[in-house]
């Protein structure tokens, strides 16, 4: 192919649109997840509004050229702020025709999606696979997508003799034309990215870039605009995944300690710390198991560090017996849950909301905890130093949630400054008043303040036993209600100091959609265009889930219908053998309708895929119509 | 408190602590009981070393032995069944310079916790533990333990236990990074002194287990022991545990036993026929995982905000 002059290039007219979802989609092990996440870096660094998330192959070692294979990215990109992964792609470069079924059979396309595909198997020695190749791009035309077979195998063999590990790096260069990103700052990346493997690789790279881009001009006719998001701050920005958040969270709230063990998809939190945690003199212990990691975190709470431990559903169930003691003992602890699908293992790699009810009540006898839940990447951050501070004030644990959509996800936000009342204070080590027991509850509020280990006079023994407020061990009836009633009485008192959430939307109307964690995006931009076609709907998005926030009974009266959107388990009203007095509901919808009387509904699944407001809109249209068919 | 002033950290060369110090509530164990006595040990100890009460933490899990905590005037952390060390090397992750203590019994720490244990010897953090090994699980009446003889009949095991025990001390001693295991037992209370005494000297993680009477569920066990001293095989070495002639003369059985070598430490405790009372193995200069995990737990508000700002701008667009 002629190599194209810089005018032919800069000539061409790029068509202005608004946004766009691009996925590279490949086998593992051929970069496309490297490529995806520069992509949008240099999104995000020319003023995009950014969300990307990471798609996992199934399985560890899967065959080449598999469905169960495909591993890649999505990026969505537009001139407003992202705040979820979207629905069907608009155009995705896919390395072979193989891995595009996994994608397909989720959804992720419609007809129209443009398709850049690798067109080296058309010639492979292996007839099958040639005509697996055919098969498939006429099977794809046929449902509509515009598939474009490229020679990047071809391309890339002019300059490496193993183009199967500089592909990505020339995929960057053909979406970099398609979406006139700055070749300057994709050669940036590059550098930093290959800093440690010196100029050669990074030379190569770069030259692989530049023909992937030259490629695209010269023989694609995709060209676009999308311009930078009109902030009204020129507050800095950062972009990482919501696992990285929890991490700077960590480090943001003074905690030193991280006691964990491997969980996906909770584990790169524990990578990221285990990679900086130095540098603010934090250690990361990698545990035995999950038992031990909460042990290990209770232990050093309970010598004045407040810690952390961070983990997904099949760890939090091994830590129940260990956040049981630290309710009744009342140390506090800051538990991170990445919550992925479920039961048993689950879908290890796959969003699940499951775990709220075993947060709340997964524990020996009534142990009434905190349980916060993020809904963005940023409030991963900012609420582990919420989480320390709610452990240390209320002397208790916190759980927060996120999720494996947030942990993956990776968007640009408001760059935390840190601040030194942010940070845990040292430990106080001065006298204890002998006249004052370790549990000296104050009856109003149930709190009280604790001993710390090193403090003479505070000497006591903290023990799971039923105890009374000296800590002795006491099994009479009085005792035990009275604890219990001042271990509950502290959310009670936690509850009195929360404000109602915010309506998106009117505070009145026909439908009010109800969520908690990692939906908010999507959940909103569902809502916002079902209120942009006059429908009266409006959401409110729950942080708060034990204690619940307030006046959530005042604002569901306010609408003739509400529903909650969830990522667990529900019976669908529809199905056999259920009705009313038998189905399940989903976890939050199961916790409002016992705690407001209101007939609150739900709808839910678990496909292990993150929230799309498309799909959201569908479900919500309908609920409309048939209320619409009621009245 | 004697000597005490109204700011007495700052005149803490006239603190002195006596035995009252380092009594918390009145010991509920049942009469000839083994734990008795090794309570008294510990408190002498801590006496003797003059351990400020405050700088020392007793930790424990569940069962009669795991009682201990409530019976010190120290710190105490009487916590979950068989998750004892963890919370032990917890607290000393940040807090190097606490003093832990931790009472543990053959279930609790050999059954339960068995994963636990086998950890904590890897991570060597300097502190003291105590199994009371009764060979039955006591507080919940009379269970086969790990550490229950073979044909010893219990509640679980009517007609005699069907397994062959586990061997604590061969367990221990195959894993890497031991570096302090002895074995003593609780009616020879200066040889128990001494033992507890060697492994708090010890920097690191050191392992007594402690064969101790239980009167009421598995009395036989060790009666035959004390019946039969010439099943007891002494380990004598000027690198062992101290002990005077007339404590000697007790032991109808003894050995040199150098305790830095670990292959005769290995075979002594593979002896099924004699039990040994002793030190059996010792090496100092096993690292230490407190000295990794509390890195950094000085560092200043100036230095962490630093380092923040350097994590932070790693992400900045
Ligand atoms: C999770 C859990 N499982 C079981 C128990 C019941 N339990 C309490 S102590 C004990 C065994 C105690 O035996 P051991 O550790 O040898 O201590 P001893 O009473 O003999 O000193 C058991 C099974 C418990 N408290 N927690
Ligand atoms: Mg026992």
């Amino acid at each position: 192919m002629n190599k194209p002059s810089e005018e032919t290039i800069t000539q061409k007219p790029a068509k202005r649109i608004d946004e766009h979802i691009v996925e590279i989609v490949s086998d593992s092990g051929e970069g496309a997840q490297k490529a995806g996440q520069t992509f949008g870096n240099i999104s995000a660094k020319m003023g995009n509004g950014v969300w990307t998330v990471e798609i996992i192959p199934a399985e560890i070692k899967p065959p080449a050229r598999s469905p169960a294979g495909a591993s890649g990215i999505r990026i969505r990109l537009g001139s407003h702020y992202m705040t979820n992964m979207g629905d069907a792609a608009d155009l995705v470069v896919a390395l072979n025709e193989q891995v595009l079924y996994s994608r397909i059979a989720t959804d992720a396309y419609k007809p129209g999606t443009i398709v850049l595909l690798e067109n080296k198997w058309l010639t492979d020695p292996n007839p099958k696979i040639r005509e697996q190749y055919t098969t498939s791009v006429a099977e794809f035309r046929e449902n509509g997508l515009i598939v474009h077979e490229l020679p990047m195998e071809v391309e890339c063999l002019k300059l490496t003799p193993r183009p199967r590990l500089g592909k990505n790096m020339f995929v960057l260069g053909m979406l970099s034309y398609i979406y006139s990103r700055d070749l300057e700052k994709a050669n940036t990346e590059i550098h930093n990215t290959f800093i440690r493997k010196g100029e050669k690789v990074i030379s190569l790279n770069q030259d692989l870039l530049k023909a992937g881009y030259e490629f695209a001009a010269t023989n694609l006719e995709y060209h676009y605009e999308i311009p930078a998001w009109e902030r009204d701050t020129d507050e800095r920005l950062i972009v990482t995944n919501g696992n990285q958040g929890l991490g700077l969270g960590v480090m943001l709230s003074g905690m030193e300690l991280v006691a964990m063990y491997p969980i996906t998809p909770a584990t790169s939190a524990s990578h990221y710390l285990a990679d900086v945690y130095d540098q603010v003199g934090g250690f990361v212990h990698q545990a035995e198991d999950e038992i031990a990691a909460i042990g290990f975190a209770i232990g050093s709470s309970y010598a004045g560090k407040t810690a952390c431990t961070i983990t997904s559903g099949p760890g939090l169930a091994l830590k129940t017996e260990f956040m049981g003691l630290a309710v009744m003992a009342e140390i506090p602890l800051v538990i991170c849950v990445v919550q992925r699908g479920g039961p048993s293992t689950g879908l290890p790699t796959k969003v699940e909301q499951g775990d709220l009810l075993a947060s709340l009540y997964g524990a020996q006898g009534d142990a009434p905890k905190i349980v916060i839940a993020a809904a963005t990447i940023e409030e991963c951050v900012h609420f582990v130093i919420m989480a320390r501070r709610l452990a240390e004030a209320f002397r208790t644990p916190v759980i927060l949630l996120t999720d494996a959509n947030l942990g993956t996800g990776v968007q640009p936000y408001p760059r935390p400054e840190p601040k030194a009342e942010w940070l845990a204070s040292p430990i106080d080590q001065s006298p204890w008043n002998k006249e004052i027991p370790p549990y000296d509850w104050d009856e109003e509020t149930g709190l009280s303040s604790r001993p710390i280990v090193g403090q003479p006079g505070g000497e006591y023994v903290l023990t799971g036993l039923a105890h009374t407020t000296n800590s002795k061990v006491a099994y009479d009836r009085e005792s035990n209600q009275y604890s219990c009633n001042m271990r509950s009485r502290k959310l009670a008192s936690l509850y009195s100091t929360l404000k109602p959430p915010i309506v998106h939307g009117d505070q009145e109307g026909d439908m009010l959609v109800v969520g908690w964690g990692s939906t908010l995006g999507a959940i909103e931009e569902a809502v916002d265009k079902l209120r942009a076609e006059k429908h009266k709907v409006s959401s409110v998005h729950l942080r708060f889930l034990s204690p619940l926030e307030p006046g959530l009974e005042e604002i569901f009266s306010n609408f003739k219908k509400v529903i909650t959107i969830e990522i667990n388990y529900s019976d669908d009203v529809n199905f056999p053998l259920i009705d009313k007095s038998n189905r399940r509901y989903a976890q939050l919808a199961m916790m409002l309708r016992a705690q407001t009387l209101v007939d609150i509904d739900c709808w839910s699944n678990v496909h292990g895929q993150p929230m799309q407001p498309g799909l959201i809109y569908n479900i919500l249209s309908q609920h409309l119509e048939t209320m619409k068919g009621a009245n | 408190m004697f000597g005490l002033k109204g700011d007495w950290s700052l005149d803490i060369k006239k603190r002195y602590f006596t035995l009252g110090n380092y009594a918390g509530g009145e010991a509920r164990w049942c009469p000839g009981c083994g734990d008795h006595g090794v309570l008294t040990v510990v408190q002498r100890i801590c006496r003797d070393k003059q351990l400020p009460p405050e700088k020392t933490v007793a930790v424990s899990g569940i069962g009669c032995s795991s009682r201990l905590p409530h019976y010190m005037g120290t710190y105490g952390f009487h916590g979950l069944h068989g998750r004892a060390l963890p919370v032990a090397c917890g607290i000393k992750s940040r807090r190097p310079e606490l003093d832990v203590w931790v009472a543990t019994g053959d279930g609790d720490c050999y059954s339960i916790g068995t994963g636990h244990w086998i950890h904590a010897i890897r991570y060597n953090m300097n502190m003291t533990v105590l199994v009371f090994d009764n060979s039955i699980y006591g507080l919940t009446k009379k269970q086969t333990s790990p550490t229950t003889p073979i044909g010893f009949k219990s509640n679980t095991h009517p007609t005699g236990a069907i397994l062959e025990p586990l061997n604590p001390l061969t367990a221990t001693l195959g894993i890497s990074n031991v570096s302090f295991v002895a074995q003593t037992v609780d009616w020879n209370p200066i040889h128990l002194y001494e033992t507890i005494k060697a492994a708090h000297d010890h920097k690191g993680f050191s392992l007594i287990n402690i064969i101790q009477r239980c009167p009421v569920y598995s009395q036989e066990v060790s009666q035959f022991l004390q019946d039969n001293p010439e099943n007891l095989l002494l380990l004598n070495h000027e690198n062992g545990i101290p002990i005077a002639d007339n404590i000697m003369r007790m032991f109808p059985n003894q050995r040199e036993h150098d305790p830095s070598n670990m292959s005769e430490a290995y075979n002594i405790s593979f002896n099924t026929k004699l039990t040994p009372v002793g030190l059996l193995y010792h090496n100092p200069k096993v690292p230490c995982y407190d000295d990794l995990s509390s890195k950094g737990n000085d560092m200043g508000v100036e230095e962490k905000l630093a380092g923040l700002n350097k994590v932070l701008d790693q992400f900045a667009i």
